[in-house]
């Protein structure tokens, strides 16, 4: 006979202490999205004004555009983008008089774009179309994260949490607008965060900042006197890919039906 | 309007690949290969008794090795139990930990209860350490007697009760996971879930048909023609359902003309025009399913219909790889700009390389060897049914 062989009823009392102690396991506060969402609350509670009274928005005006590129060089030594990758990038578009369309974007349009054109037939109509992180309201890519590392703060910016990320890539996948990378350096996935470093310190971004012709302009839907908050209510903007229902909190102003 | 070729200039690489292909098509395994002991034992499908127990264990066998793929993909796998410890419900990779974590459970246990009886003998009859080990996988518990060893199995076929939805939810949720994307035209249709359902089971059922004719040839089951008849017809209707879901997202794409076909048809008639016409479509699924249909269709021997449902079943477990291939790598090969395609062609060594993805859909044949070398896999008692 087996050596020292319980009952079911003394095995049942065992598991049920085991299981106790699991769910205590699992239960227990954890850091990283739990605890952010409490921070949270609490600076909600404490009712502070910088953090939570504003709410960005960001408007592109195509028509101003030059395609100089120094939006996206500024955005990669501010930010530190990694190679070959673009928090924000410059489009030519050229549409010639067949409707055919010819589309490029040469190093995310950094180094500006070649006089020259290969856009075959007579080209109708040519411009440039800035593009970034839409930041939207409801967006794809903070909903797919299955672990709250990509997360939109209060004041309207979707953010990466790279010490939560685990780099599935989902997001990657997600997003529409091709906004979101790896990033190879850490393995975590990086984006626009319109530079919220610089902008919760009452800065404008830095493609902002750079840009001569205005054509970026940043606000504060909450701010009376924004000028994006004037543009977005005043006049016509539309979105990238609206029909996709993602509210993007980055309007377009002249945007073409030839963009992608 | 026409374009010329664009990408967005972020849209360079595929961030899922072979791991990504090689996930779904081991969660198809443990979905087709728990339909055969749950087709035995709650549907009283007494003629697969034959492999019913030795299913289980491929199934589990799946089971274990099914997140290694996903964490050598991710590039924190240390951070990977973040997905248990603070998931996000909304997005579809959230729900993993608790679809697996219940399916494992469930699984756990229903093996535990099936081979239970058995544990307690070989504890009675070795020694040492070997008896130690025993007494442990036993948990301690020597009562075998008829009327413990009847609830056992009544236990059992609860568990598979439960088991049945689980496991589907598992593996159709891979489907839910492509399916509920809509930046991914190629992805996003509410047939997916189907799409993967179906042909998780192909796969899980053609590898259960292959192996039982390996190892019964081998001696090591109990040969039944019975049992290989039923194995092939229930292969045979789940290939159809597989068609029918599939040949219906094709045909919804190509009817509704939308922006969408543009970018699909370019990438099914360029592309994947190799991968999926000819060797999904054509190769696996043409020669597997003909095939099928041919051993039920025509009066052959035994020996033959066995040798035809060996070919059938190679080339559907083909058909399903492929599946997974062109759904994955193909909803990657185009940009997001739906104008700009890009290649991909898999490196040898790399860590998501042509042989990691060898190892993790084989390593799980590793681990079911191990198992039958610790539990009988032959043909259940009587009882179990």
């Amino acid at each position: 006979m087996p050596d020292a062989g319980k009952s079911r009823r003394e095995f049942l009392k065992a598991a049920a202490v085991a299981g106790a102690a699991g769910l205590w396991v699992v239960l227990i506060p954890k850091p990283g999205a739990a605890q952010r969402v409490h921070v949270i609350e609490e600076a909600k509670a404490k009712g502070l004004p910088e953090w939570l009274n504003h709410y960005y928005v960001y408007v592109i005006d195509t028509a101003k555009c030059i395609g100089c590129g120094g939006c996206v060089r500024a955005c990669e030594r501010e930010n530190k983008v990694p190679a070959g990758y673009h928090r924000t990038w410059v489009e030519r578009y050229q549409v010639n008089d067949e409707g055919h369309v010819f589309v490029e974007s040469p190093k995310g349009g950094m180094d500006g774009f070649p006089v020259h054109h290969e856009a075959p037939g007579k080209v109708t109509k040519g411009f440039f179309v800035p593009k970034m992180c839409n930041h939207c309201r409801n967006t794809p890519c903070t909903q797919v994260c299955p672990v709250h590392a990509s997360y939109e703060t209060p004041d309207g910016v979707v953010l990466v949490d790279k010490k939560v990320c685990i780099g599935c890539g989902y997001c990657v996948q997600a997003c529409p607008y091709g906004s979101r990378y790896l990033d190879p350096r850490d393995h975590t996935a990086d984006k626009c965060t319109w530079c919220y470093h610089r902008v919760t310190k009452g800065l404008l971004p830095a493609c902002v900042t750079v840009c001569p012709t205005k054509t970026r302009v940043f606000g504060d839907m909450k701010d009376e006197n924004s000028l994006a908050r004037e543009i977005v209510e005043t006049l016509r903007v539309t979105t990238l890919k609206p029909e996709l229902n993602t509210e993007p909190f980055c309007f377009y102003l002249g945007l073409d039906r030839a963009v992608r | 309007m026409t374009y010329s070729e664009f990408s967005f200039p972020n849209d360079l690489f595929i961030f899922w690949s072979l791991m990504i292909v090689t996930y779904p098509y081991l969660s198809g395994m443990v979905l087709g290969a728990f339909s055969v002991p749950a087709l035995h034992v709650v549907f009283n499908r007494t003629e697969l008794r034959p492999v019913s127990r030795f299913s289980l264990l491929i199934c589990y066998s799946f089971l274990l090795c099914l997140t290694l793929p996903l964490l050598n993909h991710l590039g924190h796998p240390e951070r990977s139990f973040n997905i248990a410890i603070i998931p996000n419900f909304r997005s579809a990779i959230g729900g993993f930990g608790v679809f697996y974590g219940t399916f494992f459970i469930t699984l756990t246990l229903i093996i535990w209860f099936t081979w239970r009886g058995e544990i307690i003998a070989h504890w009675r009859i070795s020694s040492g350490l070997r008896r130690k080990i025993w007494r442990a996988l036993a948990l301690g518990m020597d009562d075998d007697s008829p009327e413990a060893l009847a609830v056992d199995r009544r236990v059992v076929r609860i568990l598979m009760m439960v088991g049945i939805p689980t496991v589907a939810v598992l593996s159709g949720y891979v489907g839910f996971l492509f399916g509920s994307l809509k930046s991914n035209p190629w992805w996003s249709t509410p047939l997916m879930p189907f799409v993967f359902l179906f042909s998780g089971l192909m796969s899980g059922l053609a590898l259960v048909l292959l192996l039982y004719l390996w190892l019964g040839w081998k001696g090591w089951l109990d040969r039944s023609y019975e049992c290989l008849r039923s194995l092939s017809a229930y292969l045979w209707w789940a290939t159809l359902l597989y068609v029918i879901a599939e040949s219906v997202e094709l045909l919804y794409f190509y009817y509704e003309s939308s922006d969408a076909w543009f970018v699909i048809s370019t990438l099914l008639f360029t592309k994947l025009l190799t991968s999926f016409f000819l060797l999904q479509v054509g190769v696996g699924l043409g020669v597997g399913f003909v095939t099928l249909t041919f051993m039920f269709a025509l009066k052959i021997g035994e020996t033959t219909f066995a040798r035809l449902a060996a070919v059938a079943s190679a080339f559907i477990l083909f058909e399903v790889w492929m599946m997974r291939w062109n759904i994955v790598i193909g909803g990657q090969l185009f940009s997001k700009s739906y104008v700009g395609f890009r290649g991909y062609f898999p490196h040898w060594l790399d860590r998501e390389g042509i042989l990691a993805a060898l190892f993790f859909t084989l390593l799980p044949l590793l681990v079911f060897y191990l198992f039958t070398r610790i539990l009988n896999i032959k043909t259940a008692p009587a009882a179990e049914n």
